[in-house]
């Protein structure tokens, strides 16, 4: 169960230990992807596509909100500019997950492309709470964390869309699911405290938004006003403290 | 149906494409050990939380707090959702819960 140092420098071995090490951690994303990649397997067949893809759309796209969305244009026939814009909107977050994870991917080598084009929600998160126990290769067990990750939602997909339309109960209201995560995920990151204002400030400013611009329109303006409320904040609190901590 | 597949597959690409723009644009525009701006750093700690309240919010924007159901049904079933996760603290249960709620939220007392 313990092989020597020795030995794990072989690359067989290094591979499997980082494969052991990684997956008890991902227990938790195994069952929320599983759940909601079937509920938007069963979405995406029930609006009259193929389940095939389904399964291209969980390889390829990989972001779990955003094919929910997803499902809703190609639904209303829109058009390649707003599927773009609309795109760029709902996954903007992305932009600010890869930062804290520069100098870690750096050291993973060609791997690093998937860890960058893989980096979810839910895979940021687990990255951000684990890091590779002592004796194994980082790059590796970061790897294994995002691709187990996206095989459990690939999997989760394909058997919404293959069995959804064998399920003896109405499936109406299952999108809830992709709601439901979001107020878990939010709930979490309530319980620390220095992330209770910037949550406050994404609740309350874009529900202020939605009700000033509507539902078509809110999600620019609400982006602008936290990341604008958000700064101020900032600079009160070097004004108040006199320094700023890196992460 | 060769045209809804290629229409599907433009949505998809189009999708796919802006998505990895957007994860692999960090990694790209940043160099590790070259040092980010601290306003990124800060942004990068700050906004996960921010966005998460935001995409509640989105996802809650279709309903009509002034008809019929008064977006009761998902109301109730955020309440569920957050209150099965305050309490059990168990993702998966919090998730099934919420929607299990829900569904019969809008099928059969709301219907």
């Amino acid at each position: 169960m313990t092989p020597s140092p020795v030995k794990t420098r072989t690359a067989p071995g290094v591979k499997t230990a980082a494969l052991r090490a990684a997956w008890p951690k991902t227990l938790p994303v195994l069952a929320g992807y599983l759940f909601i990649g079937m509920a938007f397997g069963v979405l995406l067949t029930s609006a009259g596509w193929h389940p095939l893809w389904a399964v291209v759309m969980s390889v390829f796209i990989y972001a779990g909100s955003m094919q929910f969305v997803t499902v809703g244009m190609l639904a209303a026939g829109a058009g390649l500019p707003t599927a773009a814009a609309m795109t760029a909107m709902v996954n903007l977050r992305h932009l600010f997950y890869g930062l804290p994870m520069l100098r870690r991917f750096a050291a993973a080598g060609a791997k690093k492309i998937y860890l960058a084009l893989g980096l979810t929600d839910e895979t940021f998160s687990l990255l951000c709470g684990t890091r590779a126990p002592d004796g194994v290769d980082p790059g590796w067990y970061d790897f294994f964390i995002t691709l187990l990750d996206q095989c459990y939602w690939v999997l989760g997909s394909a058997l919404g869309a293959v069995a959804g339309s064998l399920l003896p109960f109405d499936t109406t209201g299952i999108d809830f699911a992709m709601t439901a995560l979001f107020v878990v995920v939010f709930i979490d990151q309530l319980r620390e405290r220095q992330n209770r204002l910037p949550a406050v400030i994404g609740l309350a400013g874009s529900a202020a938004c939605l009700l000033l611009f509507g539902a078509d329109g809110f999600l620019l303006p609400a982006m602008a006003l936290m990341v604008l409320l958000l700064c101020f904040l900032r600079g009160r609190a070097i004004a108040d403290r006199g320094e700023e901590h890196a992460p | 149906m060769s045209q809804n597949n290629l229409y599907t597959l433009s949505v998809v690409g189009v999708v796919a494409i802006v998505t990895w723009a957007l994860r692999a644009l960090p990694f790209l525009v940043f160099r590790a050990g070259r040092p980010v701006p601290r306003t990124i750093t800060y942004l990068g700690r700050v906004l996960p939380p921010a966005i998460m309240g935001m995409l509640i919010i989105y996802c809650l924007k279709a309903i009509t707090p002034t008809a019929y159901p008064f977006g009761l049904p998902e109301l109730i079933a955020v309440a569920i959702t957050a209150g099965l996760h305050l309490f059990k603290r168990n993702t998966m249960l919090s998730i099934f819960g919420g929607t299990a709620a829900y569904m019969v939220l809008v099928q059969l007392v709301f219907a």
